[in-house]
This record gives C-alpha cells, sequence and structure tokens, in this order.
C-alpha cells in the first residue's frame, strides 16, 4: 500500500513518482549526461500503475525499450536506475546495461531493446514460475506495434496453449517511431488477441481507475491458474517516440519544416525520377503523415495525471505530489552526488 | 565535384540507380519518413513502409528478388536483422547454389551498424562478421562517401543478395536518431573523412571485393573497415611520430575479402594488424590471420577487436572499442 488514502490516491501517487523522476531523466539526457536514445514512457503511467497494483513479490515483468516507469513502480531502487543510466559503476548493471537495458533480478524485472521480446520473455517467466512460485503471474509490456513482430504473436499461442499465467499489456499510443501503427496493422490488436483464443479487454490508458478496475479481473484470473489474458491499453505519449524524435520537431519547429519543405518540393517535381502520379501520392504521403502527427499531438490531451486529480481534493494532491518529489529529488540529488555531477 | 554527407552518398546511388532500373524497390519501418525524398521522386509503390515484421518484410525481400525485383530491403539496425536471420541464412543466401545456379538472388538489405555513441550493446553491433561467415552472401562495409555511393551502385547491379552496412557515426541522420546529436551537451568522436566528402554525380560504381590502400608504410599493416580505417590512420600519424610507418588497408568488403590485397600487403611488411570492431573471436580478424598463414607468409600477428558484449557507458565503451591508443599499443607490440 502506498501513502494514499483511497486506491485512486495511491494509484496518483505511484503515477506522479514516475512522472517526476522521468522528468528527471530527461532533463538529464539534455544536459548529455545520458548517451544514446531515451524512450521516457510519459503518457503511460496510467497502463503502468494500474497494472502492477495487483503484483505481489514473487511475480515478474518482462519490459520493453521503455522501461523506466514499470521498474520504479516494482520498488527497484530509483538511485541506481539513475547511476546506470549516468553510465556509472554503481548503477544497477554497473553502467554496462543503459536505459533499454535495465535489470532487476530480486524482483523478477527485465527489460529488452528488441522490439516484440518481452512477450516470449514473459512466457517462460510464467513457465518458471508455474514449477517454482506457484500463484505468482507475469505482466509482459509493449507497444501496440510489437504486435506485428512474428514472436509476439508466437508467444501469444504458446501462453494459451501451455495455459500461462501472462497477462499481455498493449500500450497502444498509435504511433511507430513516424509509422501511423493502424496503417501497418491489420485487425486490432484486441481482436488478434482474441483469435488466439484469450480473452481481451480494452481500455482507456488515461484512466488509471480504468485500467486498475480490469486489470485486477485479468491479473486475479491467471492467478487461478485460468491462463493469459491481454489488455489493450490507449494512451498518449507527448513526446513522442524519443528525446528530441525528428517527427514531433518537424511539425513543432517552422525552423525544420521551412528547410524541409522546399527540398521535399523539388524531389517532387523532379521529373527523371517517377512518373507524375507516383510523384503526387509520394507527396500526398508524406504531408498525409505530417498531418496525421499535428493532429493526435495537439489533439485532446489525454494526460491520465491531469485525469485522475480531477477526483482527488486538493489537499491530498498537494500531499502526495510532495511525498513523490520528496522521493524523487532524493534519488536525484544522491544519484548526482555519487556520479558528482553538478545539480 | 560536390561534397556530400555519408549518408547522403548512398541515398545519391539509391536514387541514381531507381532511375534507371524500374525494378528497384524499397521498403523497411519507417521508410516513408526516413526516405521521404525518395517517396515523393518514386512514389508509394516503389518506397514502401513496413509494420514491425523483420522476418516477414526481409523474407518477402527474398521471394520479391526471385520474381523479378530487384529490392532494397532496409532493416534499420543490424542487430535487428537477427530476428530475421533465417531469410538471410537459409533462404537468400542459398537458393542460387540450391537450384544450380538457375535462380539468383539480388537482394540488398541495408543497415546502419556500430557505435562510439553510447546507446549499449543491443544497438550498437558490427555483426559483419556473422554475416559475413555465411556462404552466398555479400557483405559491404564501406567508409567514405565516395565508396559509399560507388559500393551501393555495384551493390544494386550484383545479382546475389549483399549486405550494406551503415555506420552510424558516419551517418549524420542516423547519429541525430540513435544518439540525440543535436544535443550541444554531447561528442563523438566523428571522422570527418567518412562523414563528408566528395562523390561524383551521378556515383561511380566501386567494385565489390576490392580493397584499397590508404596510405603506405613500410613496418606493418593494418587491416580494418568503416569506422576502424580513420582510427587505423590516426594511429599511424601517431606512430610516424615515433618512427613507425603503416600501411592502412580498406578492405570495404568483407565477403568476399580481397586475398590479394591482404597477402600483398601483408608480404610487403611481415606484421599484422586487424582493427575490427567487429567480436575479436571467431570473425574478420581470425579470417585475415588465416588468410595470411594459408599463403604461406610467415608474419607476426595482432588484433584490436571487441572482446564482449558492447558497454553502455561512454567511458567503457570508449575501451570496449577500437581506439587510437589500443591501436597505437597494439602496432608498438607488434614492432617490438
Amino acid at each position: 500500500m502506498g501513502p494514499g488514502k483511497t486506491p485512486l490516491a495511491d494509484l496518483y501517487y505511484q503515477m506522479t513518482r514516475m512522472r517526476l523522476f522521468e522528468e528527471a531523466v530527461g532533463d538529464l539526457w539534455w544536459r548529455g549526461l545520458i548517451s544514446g536514445e531515451m524512450h521516457l514512457g510519459i503518457g503511460e503511467e496510467g497502463i503502468i500503475a494500474g497494472v502492477l497494483a495487483h503484483l505481489e513479490d514473487g511475480d515478474a515483468v518482462a519490459l520493453d525499450h521503455r522501461p523506466t516507469a514499470a521498474l520504479l513502480g516494482r520498488g527497484t531502487d530509483p538511485k541506481g536506475l539513475l547511476l546506470e543510466m549516468l553510465g556509472h559503476e554503481q548503477g544497477s548493471g554497473h553502467g554496462r546495461g543503459g536505459h533499454m537495458h535495465l535489470f532487476d533480478r530480486d524482483r523478477l524485472v527485465a527489460s529488452s531493446g528488441i522490439v516484440g521480446s518481452s512477450a516470449p520473455l514473459a512466457c517462460g517467466f510464467a513457465l518458471a514460475g508455474l514449477r517454482l512460485r506457484p500463484g505468482r503471474v507475469t505482466v509482459a509490456f509493449f507497444g501496440e506495434s510489437a504486435i506485428n513482430q512474428g514472436m509476439l504473436m508466437e508467444a501469444l499461442n504458446l501462453a494459451v496453449v501451455w495455459k500461462l499465467p501472462v497477462l499481455f499489456v498493449c500500450k497502444d499510443n498509435g504511433w511507430a517511431i513516424s509509422t501511423r501503427s493502424d496503417e501497418m496493422t491489420g485487425g486490432t490488436p484486441g481482436r488478434r488477441a482474441d483469435a488466439f483464443g484469450m480473452p481481451a479487454w480494452r481500455v482507456d490508458g488515461s484512466s488509471v481507475g480504468e485500467v486498475w478496475a480490469v486489470a485486477g479481473k485479468a491479473v486475479s484470473r491467471a492467478r487461478r491458474g485460468r491462463g493469459p489474458g491481454f489488455l489493450w491499453a490507449t494512451c498518449q505519449r507527448p513526446r513522442g517516440h524519443f528525446e528530441d524524435d525528428p517527427l514531433l520537431r518537424f511539425i513543432e519547429d517552422p525552423r525544420e519544416a521551412g528547410g524541409e519543405i522546399p527540398r521535399l518540393a523539388r524531389g517532387s517535381m523532379d521529373r527523371s525520377a517517377g512518373g507524375l502520379r507516383a510523384r503526387g501520392a509520394g507527396a500526398r504521403r508524406v504531408m498525409g503523415t505530417l498531418a496525421r502527427a499535428v493532429a493526435t499531438r495537439f489533439g485532446p490531451r489525454r494526460d491520465p495525471l491531469r485525469k485522475a486529480a480531477k477526483d482527488l481534493d486538493e489537499a491530498e494532491l498537494a500531499a502526495l505530489e510532495a511525498a513523490a518529489r520528496g522521493e524523487v529529488e532524493a534519488a536525484v540529488s544522491e544519484a548526482l552526488a555519487i556520479a558528482g555531477v553538478a545539480p | 565535384m560536390k561534397e556530400y554527407g555519408f549518408g547522403e552518398a548512398i541515398d545519391l546511388a539509391v536514387t541514381e540507380a531507381m532511375r534507371r532500373d524500374d525494378r528497384i524497390v524499397v521498403f523497411g519501418e519507417d521508410v516513408p519518413m526516413v526516405r521521404r525524398e525518395l517517396l515523393v521522386r518514386f512514389g508509394p509503390e516503389r518506397v514502401r513502409g513496413t509494420p514491425i515484421s523483420e522476418s516477414a518484410f526481409l523474407g518477402a525481400g527474398v521471394g520479391a528478388a526471385m520474381a523479378g525485383l530487384r529490392p532494397i530491403v532496409e532493416i534499420m539496425l543490424v542487430d535487428f536483422v537477427a530476428v530475421a536471420l533465417s531469410g538471410l541464412l537459409n533462404e537468400a543466401a542459398k537458393i542460387e547454389d540450391f537450384s544450380g545456379g538457375s535462380w539468383p538472388v539480388p537482394l540488398v538489405v541495408r543497415a546502419t551498424c556500430g557505435g562510439g555513441y553510447g546507446d549499449g550493446g543491443q544497438h550498437e553491433q558490427a555483426l559483419w562478421g556473422l554475416l559475413a561467415g555465411i556462404p552466398g552472401l555479400t557483405v559491404v562495409v564501406p567508409s567514405t562517401p565516395a565508396d559509399g555511393a560507388g559500393l551501393m551502385m555495384s551493390a544494386l547491379a550484383d545479382d546475389g543478395p549483399v549486405v550494406f552496412l551503415e555506420h552510424k557515426l558516419l551517418s549524420a541522420r542516423w547519429l541525430e536518431w540513435m544518439a540525440g546529436s543535436r544535443r550541444d551537451t554531447v561528442t563523438f568522436d566523428i571522422p570527418l573523412a567518412g562523414a563528408a566528402g566528395e562523390v561524383p554525380d551521378p556515383p561511380v560504381a566501386v567494385p565489390i571485393g576490392r580493397a584499397v590502400v590508404r596510405r603506405e608504410g613500410r613496418h606493418l599493416v593494418m587491416f580494418s573497415v568503416a569506422v576502424g580505417v580513420h582510427r587505423c590512420l590516426e594511429a599511424a600519424e601517431e606512430l610516424e611520430q615515433r618512427g613507425i610507418e603503416a600501411t592502412v588497408v580498406d578492405l570495404r568488403t568483407v565477403r568476399p575479402l580481397d586475398r590479394h590485397a591482404i597477402v600483398d600487403a601483408a608480404g610487403a611488411t611481415k606484421r599484422v594488424l586487424v582493427v575490427d570492431e567487429d567480436y575479436a573471436g571467431f570473425g574478420l580478424s581470425g579470417e585475415i590471420a588465416a588468410v595470411v598463414a594459408e599463403s604461406g607468409l610467415a608474419a607476426r600477428f595482432g588484433r584490436v577487436a571487441v572482446e564482449g558484449t558492447i558497454p553502455y557507458a561512454r567511458h567503457l565503451e570508449r575501451e570496449a572499442l577500437p581506439n587510437v591508443d589500443r591501436i597505437v599499443a597494439a602496432a608498438v607490440d607488434l614492432i617490438g
């Protein structure tokens, strides 16, 4: 249990910890203290917190390339995660893994940068659980476009035929980097799960209460030995695929578009290339993607924190936020002190 | 001649080849945005996006190549080829042989490779040794814009499957994606002569399987590809200060290896150093040792390569990848 008076208050507290922590991670990345790509889960907290609230000791979690919030939610030491991302010897992987390769063996939490790989891993965790930790379940988190990865489809089937206690959680923000997922996916995630013979539930991932309620049923069903389930949760990630996302930059920064559009226009007038019809279709395709990016980026904001805050009283919100902020700030300043970096 | 960035030069070659040959199509993840310059020129029939389904679309590339197209299949990072390896290992590489030579597979797999920007061991591998170990595949790894363009022209003219690897440290667009290189708070050790340079327009084909001598010296020879070539050239400058003169050979193609160039250069110096950003064991460096040994030459041999999983932390990564200090030290050891 967390510090809240109600389940929703606890969920809000967890989401706030995740949000503040990831904002701090983002700042450190922009300061150049964290290298490589940086995939933050800002906007996914409703899904992560709503599902993880039902897990117990001995349950396992398999994560994708966006693992930070879920590790925090399982109770992994935030200081060790930060030091890992800072590439420090005292990081959770001694600086050898980095942000896409974070692990917590004690809590059975593992991540991977290979899209789709969380699902087969979860099947293995669940198989081990059946033999070694009866009554324990495994959760696999992945994005909606991972369902086009063969190994994930295979894992869904494996979980059904072996009747594994796995909850597959599909975090659907609608985009795979710069590709609209629905343009590259036949059917829907839910119908696919259904076709394998496992129950699928669709929830609004920006409503942590809704995720929590449905995930509770799904987790307890798996715990009772009734086999795998599939949670399809929609969300919006305002920071895109990764920090400094080129697609977002393109639609948000007029200078980017200003340089690019004339070049593309010149390209589409290159008569030594394709025919007029092909070039026109190409230009429309590029513009269509940008238009959809604008629409989803500036469309209705579906922030799980703001939504949950509406149902909590102000005094309690302030107390929860202060508690979360205190924890995150302490972890950040401790980690930076160890790493010898100015705050 | 006009100057181009490394990735731009390769794109220039793809554009030129697509103008000349209608059978060339391009597909892969995020291709409509990453290759938007091709999309607006050639349209969505020839420039296609794919789902995150490497085994399906690489396998489809094999089929399309067999049935008359000349596909360029883009795998964003060579590390992800692992997800689709069967298409290369068991299909593309073997079909011409299985068919008694009657059915070639003119496929190009274009993928980024390499590290040096702190993205961790699942996104920074070289893997050219793993792929070059497969009979039936050609593996090219250019180190300059002109070679990038020229080898792409040859890859697209080749009748067999070619893996074309593009080092991210040389390729501004990929470095922007994978390293967040627009941040003014980060720096990378980018070899300038590899990242930009003069390229003839239209590009001139560079023959596959032909190494090139980048620098001549009489005391030892260093063999490398991609970023490693530039590290060798920098190391050679330092060695010169110490009175050691090094030849640097840019192999450019890993399979087929230019055995003549290797034996010639090894024979001239009798001291061979392989600088390889790929794994040290069971790969390019061991293969070069075998080529030298099989030629009957008695030469001293050393290698600077990647010993284990590439660590994430920048300072650990710097030591794990071949760097100038390691190359100089290994060269001095060979001479001593």
